[in-house]
């Protein structure tokens, strides 16, 4: 299915990333925003209430973060495609609606435009320290899908991919950006409407009676019916069966989580998005997302110009977590450096991945990227 | 000859037995409210039904609609979110007073003060039930709670008041005694355009009433017949209720405000002209 030509303002444009996240949302026929103002994310919001009303779109403010992330998937089985966005703190709210758009496998898209925490933290300045939550922040068991932009052009073309992926998986998805790329003003190219890719609903075409909300297809996936199409369904945030009925049981829990974990930790190869640049024979790799992976590209170009066989890779879905090409790069390298701007949160990954090669973290706790010197240092000594 | 029970087709007979406890007034509510919608004449695909957490946060699952149980607090915005991107629908948020009025108050307010199109009706036992009988914002002064050992020493919320001064098009309250008044009430809330709010006093024996030394089921519906004062139209600020005297029921508000989404599409026309795309499914 290609975009519908209503949301998609074909040509080049000189944005920053929040406004080419709106844009994306736009051309990935999102339909329906809820949000709560908060820096650095508030200008994707500002430019859908602008929008929306030329495109069909409805954009309500709401009253905190807590009603905006469940007002979302209240649209989405009214039938819309939605999204939310925010940063830290909002993020932090919006935890216990990540977990029942998991368990009620409500497609929608969560953007947290990251700043520096703990808590308020620096309301304007850059981080990368939400990794970890994003991944883990609800409660109970559960996989996610995150990607990560690092430049306004990624910020739209990555919250299209981000609807496609909760469509095709139905589960929500995350658009992990930060300040710098939240903020940095670009070239943005947006394609014509028919060469924009839409992953459609997956809508049930099950007799009324027949319906099962809850049974998944051949890949996993249950297709999905809105209210008002007759089917009667139920939906819950308890533990469900086939029919969206509890199922509060040991055998019922494990049969629905092994479902929802598995639809994404299977398709965990067909999910990865990995940039690589010179991998192959190199020395070290340095590992990065986001923005910082402009910056550390900037220290791999001075150690290359150096002589030194210097590899970069580059990931766009951070989650789920591209193990099975850091195992095999560990395999040939002496050593893996990840810069990030939080205090070590991917590194963890990596290190777990990294079966005995050398795994050096490059923290920085937020506020400004890395001086590409720090990487090139870190990278040096990774080395010796 | 078998008769068919006339609210069954409302129901998920399949899910029955429910998990109330015998004498609990959430029953009659649900009974009333399935008559309602059968006078209401609106049609059962076009009713969707959303709850928070707690026992009558159950009464989604229990509903023979679109139902949607949703988190402890959350009905109203999940609800906001469906009637926007299904304004074909007639959404009705079923939750606790706990629910509604404690972690969802916030919500509540918003919703009133927004006019959205849905009818919120909120089954008031006083207490928490789900989590064991604790205290909750509409806990009468002295009352015990588990969470009050010693008696309640907290104002507690007047729901007609708080709905009629946030903006609620309709306000009612009524008991589980009030079976037909509460079924019309329900059925006129249904068929107000806006926000409209139906607030029911219902028995939680298990732990309210137990604890209150009201007695049983019986005894508390009782009490609801001797202390209930029928007064239509009553100034929702003298509505209070407290461990004694009189619980004023009746139909207390009904006037008419533009809702959210008729405010925001004249809005737009208006403003934008042939340029504004109006949100239909
Ligand atoms: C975020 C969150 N906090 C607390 C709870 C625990 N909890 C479940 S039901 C409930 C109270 C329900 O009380 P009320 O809304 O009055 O409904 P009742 O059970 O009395 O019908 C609470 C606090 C929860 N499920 N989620
Ligand atoms: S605990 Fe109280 S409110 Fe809950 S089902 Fe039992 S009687 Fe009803």
């Amino acid at each position: 299915m290609h975009a519908d030509p209503a949301g998609v303002l074909t040509g080049a444009h000189f944005i920053d990333g929040d406004h080419a996240c709106c844009e994306g949302a736009l051309a990935a026929e999102c339909r329906f925003v809820a949000g709560y103002p908060i820096t650095p994310s508030t200008e994707v919001v500002e430019r859908i209430a602008l929008r929306f009303p030329e495109v069909g779109g409805v954009f309500i403010q709401m009253e905190d973060e807590l009603a905006s992330s469940i007002a979302i998937a209240g649209a989405v089985w009214g039938g819309k495609r939605a999204m939310t966005v925010t940063s830290g703190p909002g993020f932090s709210l919006m935890m216990e609606h990540l977990g029942f758009a998991v368990m009620t496998e409500t497609p929608c898209v969560f953007v947290n435009v990251q700043r520096g925490g703990p808590s308020t933290g620096l309301p304007t300045l850059p981080a990368q320290a939400d990794m970890m939550q994003a991944r883990w922040g609800s409660h109970g068991d559960y996989e996610i899908i995150a990607v990560s932009p690092n430049s306004p052009q990624e910020c739209f073309d990555l919250t299209i991919k981000a609807f496609n992926l909760a469509e095709q998986y139905r589960t929500p998805a995350l658009v992990m950006m930060d300040e710098c790329v939240g903020h940095m003003m670009e070239r943005v190219v947006i394609p014509k409407p028919e060469e924009i890719e839409i992953y459609p609903r997956r809508w049930t075409n099950a007799p009324l009676d027949e319906y099962l909300p809850f049974a998944p297809e051949q890949d996993m996936v249950p297709a999905m019916a809105r209210a008002g199409q007759g089917y009667r369904f139920h939906m819950t945030g308890l533990t469900h069966n086939e029919k969206g009925y509890p199922d509060m049981t040991v055998a019922g829990q494990a049969r629905l989580l092994g479902r929802l974990v598995d639809k994404i930790k299977k398709n965990a190869l067909a999910l990865t998005d990995v940039v690589a640049d010179q991998v192959e024979g190199a020395e070290a790799v340095v590992i990065s997302y986001g923005i910082t992976s402009r910056v550390a590209q900037k220290a791999v170009m001075a150690m290359r110009a150096k002589g030194r066989r210097i590899g970069s890779l580059r990931l766009r879905t951070v989650w789920p977590f591209p193990e099975h090409v850091i195992r095999d790069l560990a395999k040939t390298v002496k050593a893996l450096v990840v810069p990030e701007l939080n205090l070590g949160q991917m590194v963890r990954e990596v290190e777990r991945c990294a079966q005995g090669t050398r795994v050096v973290s490059v923290p920085h706790a937020g506020g400004t990227v890395h001086d590409p010197a720090v990487i090139v240092q870190a990278i040096t000594e990774a080395l010796r | 000859m078998s008769i068919e029970n006339p609210v069954e087709r409302y129901l998920r007979i399949d899910r029955m037995p429910h998990i109330w406890c015998p004498g609990c007034g959430i029953g009659t509510t649900v009974n009333c409210f399935t008559r309602a919608i059968d006078e209401s004449g609106i049609p059962m695909d076009r009713l969707a039904v959303v709850s928070g957490i707690g026992c009558t946060g159950r009464v989604a699952g229990y509903m023979h609609v679109d139902s949607f149980h949703t988190t402890h607090g959350r009905a109203i915005p999940f609800a906001t979110g469906l009637k926007l991107a299904a304004p074909d629908m007639k959404v009705v948020v079923y939750s606790g007073d706990g629910d509604l009025f404690a972690i969802g108050g916030n919500h509540f307010i918003h919703a009133a003060r927004r006019n959205l199109d849905m009818t919120v009706i909120c089954v008031n036992n006083l207490t928490y039930g789900m989590t064991g009988g604790q205290l909750t914002p509409t806990t009468p002064e002295e009352a015990i709670a588990s969470t009050t050992p010693y008696g309640n020493y907290e104002h507690p919320f007047n729901l007609p008041y708080l709905a009629e001064s946030c903006g609620a098009v309709y306000v009612a309250r009524w008991t589980t005694y009030h079976v037909t008044q509460m079924k019309k009430s329900m059925k006129e809330a249904l068929q107000k355009k806006g926000f409209s709010f139906v607030e029911i006093l219902s028995p939680c024996p298990t732990l309210y009433g137990r604890r209150n030394r009201i007695g049983d089921s019986l005894d508390e519906m009782k009490t609801y017949k001797e202390r209930s004062q029928i007064k239509n139209g009553a100034d929702t600020k003298d509505v209070d209720i407290g461990m004694a005297g009189p619980i004023v029921v009746g139909k207390f508000v009904d006037r008419e405000r533009t809702t959210y989404q008729d405010a925001m599409e004249a809005f737009y026309a208006r403003k934008l002209g042939d340029r504004y795309a109006r949100a239909s499914r």
